[in-house]
């Protein structure tokens, strides 16, 4: 038997040709991408989709590198689901740090306009308040709304808008109500009414 | 002994305990076949797919006791999907037209309802005993209609199942006239019971020896609990938690005192270490103790603890424990037989796990250890080998080496020659779980010494077809065998298909075999189901349209007399 692990295994294995730190025979952390070498080959797809979403589990939370790796096996370590959700042992860390990404990657809302042809991403974060807000997605549409006529009967011109939002509930609510860190924190995405439907909400708002 | 009446016969055929033996006596004539058939009154049926129910019924008119598994092994580790299967109803139907008479049922990874548990409760007047371990499908409703209809209920014992809450006061559904409880475990739920509920059903309950309590429940709680329950054998605690300011912990530290008769301890879910002073005075006694809950009891309060108790036959721990605790633990526990250290850490080793050296300690110092359960960072062939020639009485060894294909860090060889040691060793060793970095030596030394081998566990090991072989060729007494992510393909199943009839089932998962392989199988062994499970997106498209060269995913194969079943959801092919 030769002294180093890694020529006990197949000839062909790639592994033996990885360049990668550590004793040869040493096995680096980030073993998951051996798998597929190895022959647990996917059934029918070859896909990356496919392979990421066999491999992906669904209480890790992405926390450093070498720990991510291990944990995006399926299955493994064999613990009893059970035991896995009676304890998280880093839940109180993991959930600071996804705060922590979050907090990082912004809090982007998608901005639909009624008639625009496609939708629009902002980072809420960015902004301090509804005044900074509207004048951002004004400049957004702006393209969608110059020149624009309204193609409903007994509308006025498409100038008369309204923005609304979504919010964790599901219900449509009109920007503007709520003290604005509130907003932010309740609004899933954000929807610019044009038209007819506006005056319904104004006369609804003021009678 | 054909010459003896039958009422002879079955008095001898009384003594036999086990199935294995019923079952085998029931071979040698049809006299024999007759009487042992009329007179079992335990039934047991390893795989649910393997027989219809209508027949076992059938066959054991007299049956009183049944128990009945579902899904593979590999379920408990999420690899296998939700809705694969393993319903009870069609067991409970059974039951319900042809054994009213049945009194204890037993459930292990099966689906059950509430509708189910319903049925069960009103169909059977005797009922006195329900156990189920690791099912699901059912909620809080269900385990009120058991607590509803089954007046002279003994023991209601849910072990890890994962209930739904439906906030259903179920144990106020125990009727006021219910006092036969000897067993009650409801650890597994998450929801509340109403504390007086509880504490009335036990003080009415006199035979009452086995408790277990669930997470919510109180340390004020536990103090009236155990007031009126002195007699208790085994405890699960609850929360444990308790600021030692309050008249609560004085209480707890009075209470524990009184149980003369406790022998087995559990839960502690949220115990800190000043609880556990409460805990001391029973210690002397205590037989079983799992701590393996109690994520926020370090080495030091776990040491302080277990070197008082001289007579643990069966400890469950974490990993925080640490080799000096282990080591600890080997020099108390002398009468210690069943080990299992659980990671408190899946994402990387704390401040604090085990190694080789907590395992060789407990090998030297506990020489009754026969059954053992070891999570660890690190293992050597050097301590597989002392391990081996200190404990020759294994009958159950599973160890997981956290990361997958780690070799022995002092040599950096694989673990063959530790695991080679342990089957040699081990003449009695039933079941094998390997892990780390494995050739497809360990499967040679695996088929030659491990005669005795029922149920092995294979993952991220070996080379070749070869290895596989080894163990299909040299292990006799093998029922279970389950493979993920190995380098085994056609050529190693098919290289012996008989031998799979004489085996309960064979699992493979994310290895080589393909699905011309699962066919080729299928199509030599008409009794044996070949379930591929595909859960790639459109699955429900038709075989024809994947080629016979692609890798079958997961493969379960299992012999049966029942046919294909006809309950298979979309995404699980019998071929």
């Amino acid at each position: 038997m030769e002294a180093a692990a890694s020529s006990v295994k197949d000839g062909g294995d790639l592994r033996d040709t990885e360049l990668r730190l550590g004793l040869p025979g040493t096995e680096a952390p980030e073993k998951p991408a051996a798998p597929s070498t190895r022959g647990s080959k996917r059934a029918l797809q070859e896909d990356d989709d496919m392979e990421s979403r066999a491999n992906s589990r669904p209480l890790e939370a992405d926390s450093g590198e070498a720990p991510a790796a291990k944990a995006q096996i399926v299955g493994w370590p064999p613990i009893r689901s059970y035991r896995r959700n009676s304890f998280p042992p880093r839940k109180v860390e993991s959930e600071a740090e996804a705060e922590a990404e979050a907090e990082a990657a912004g809090l982007y809302v998608k901005v639909s306009m009624d008639g625009a042809p496609y939708l629009r991403k902002i980072d809420l974060k960015v902004y301090k308040g509804y005044k900074e807000l509207r004048e951002a997605m004004d400049n957004m549409f702006k393209c969608f709304t110059q020149g624009e006529v309204s193609r409903k009967e007994g509308c006025s011109s498409g100038s008369e808008s309204a923005i609304t939002y979504e919010d964790k509930d599901g219900d449509l609510m009109l920007v503007g109500d709520v003290p604005w860190e509130m907003f932010i924190s309740s609004c899933r995405r954000l929807r610019i009414m044009k038209g007819c439907e506006v005056r319904g909400l104004r006369t609804r708002q003021y009678s | 002994m054909t010459y003896f009446p039958e009422e002879v016969v079955e008095h001898i055929f009384d003594f036999l305990g086990s199935h294995r033996d019923r079952n085998a006596v029931s071979t040698v004539c049809k006299a024999w076949y007759h009487v042992e058939r009329f007179s079992r009154r335990n039934v047991f049926v390893g795989n649910c797919y393997a027989i219809r129910p209508e027949r076992v019924m059938a066959r054991f008119p007299g049956m009183k006791s049944l128990s009945v598994k579902g899904k593979p092994h590999f379920a408990d580790y999420n690899l296998v999907p939700y809705d694969w299967g393993g319903f009870a109803l069609p067991w409970i139907n059974a039951a319900v037209r042809r054994c009213p008479g049945l009194e204890d049922l037993r459930l292990k990874r099966m689906v059950v309802t509430d509708d189910d548990l319903d049925l069960l409760a009103r169909s059977f007047p005797n009922f006195r005993s329900l156990v189920l371990v690791s099912c699901e499908g059912f909620s809080t409703d269900g385990l009120a209609a058991i607590a509803t209809y089954c007046r002279g209920l003994r023991e209601l014992d849910l072990q890890e199942n994962e209930v739904e809450d439906h906030g259903r006061q179920w144990l106020s559904c125990f009727h006021e006239s219910c006092t036969s409880l000897v067993s009650l475990n409801f650890a597994c739920l998450k929801g509340e019971v109403n504390a007086g509920v509880l504490e009335r059903l036990v003080a009415r309950c006199p035979n009452l020896r086995s408790l277990k309590l669930n997470r919510a429940v109180s340390v004020e709680s536990l103090n009236e609990i155990v007031a009126r329950a002195p007699y208790l054998v085994d405890l699960g605690t609850g929360s444990f938690a308790v600021d030692h300011h309050t008249d609560a912990y004085q209480r707890l530290m009075n209470s524990f005192s009184k149980c003369k008769s406790l022998s087995s301890l559990s839960g502690f879910w949220e115990a800190s270490p000043h609880c556990l002073d409460a805990v001391y005075p029973v210690c002397i006694n205590l037989t079983v103790l799992n701590m393996s809950y109690a994520p926020a009891i370090q080495a030091d309060d776990l040491i302080k603890l277990i070197s008082l108790c001289f007579k643990l036959q069966k400890l469950w721990v974490l990993d925080c424990i640490g080799d000096k605790g282990l080591a600890v633990v080997a020099s108390t526990c002398k009468e210690l037989q069943e080990l299992r250290v659980f990671p408190s850490d899946i994402y990387g080793a704390g401040a604090t796990s085990v190694t080789e050296e907590g395992l060789v300690a407990i090998s030297s110092g506990c020489p009754k250890l026969n059954s053992l359960l070891y999570f660890c960072y690190q293992m050597t062939n050097a301590a597989l080998i002392t391990v081996a020639k200190n404990c020759p009485h294994f009958t159950r060894f599973r160890l997981c080496i956290l990361d997958p294909w780690k070799p022995d860090p002092v040599t950096n060889q694989p673990l063959d020659e530790g695991f080679g040691a342990i089957v040699r060793s081990c003449k009695n060793l039933r079941r094998l779980s390997l892990s780390g970095l494995l050739t497809d030596q360990v499967f040679l030394y695996i088929g030659l010494y491990a005669k005795c081998l029922e149920m092995l566990s294979i993952a991220f090991a070996g080379d070749s077809d070869k290895g596989m072989v080894y163990i299909l060729k040299g292990c006799k007494n093998l029922r279970k065998l389950e493979i993920r992510d190995c380098p085994f393909g056609d050529i190693a199943l098919l290289n012996d298909v008989a031998k799979y009839e004489t085996m309960r089932s064979l699992w493979m998962s994310s290895c080589d075999v393909t699905l011309g392989g699962c066919k080729a199988l299928a199509a030599k062994m008409p009794r044996l189901n070949v379930e591929i499970i595909n859960e790639s997106e459109g699955s429900d498209k038709l075989e024809e349209n994947i080629s016979d060269l692609h890798k079958a995913e997961k493969m379960y194969v299992y012999r049966t007399v029942a046919g294909p079943r006809n309950d298979a959801p979309d995404f699980v092919w019998t071929l």
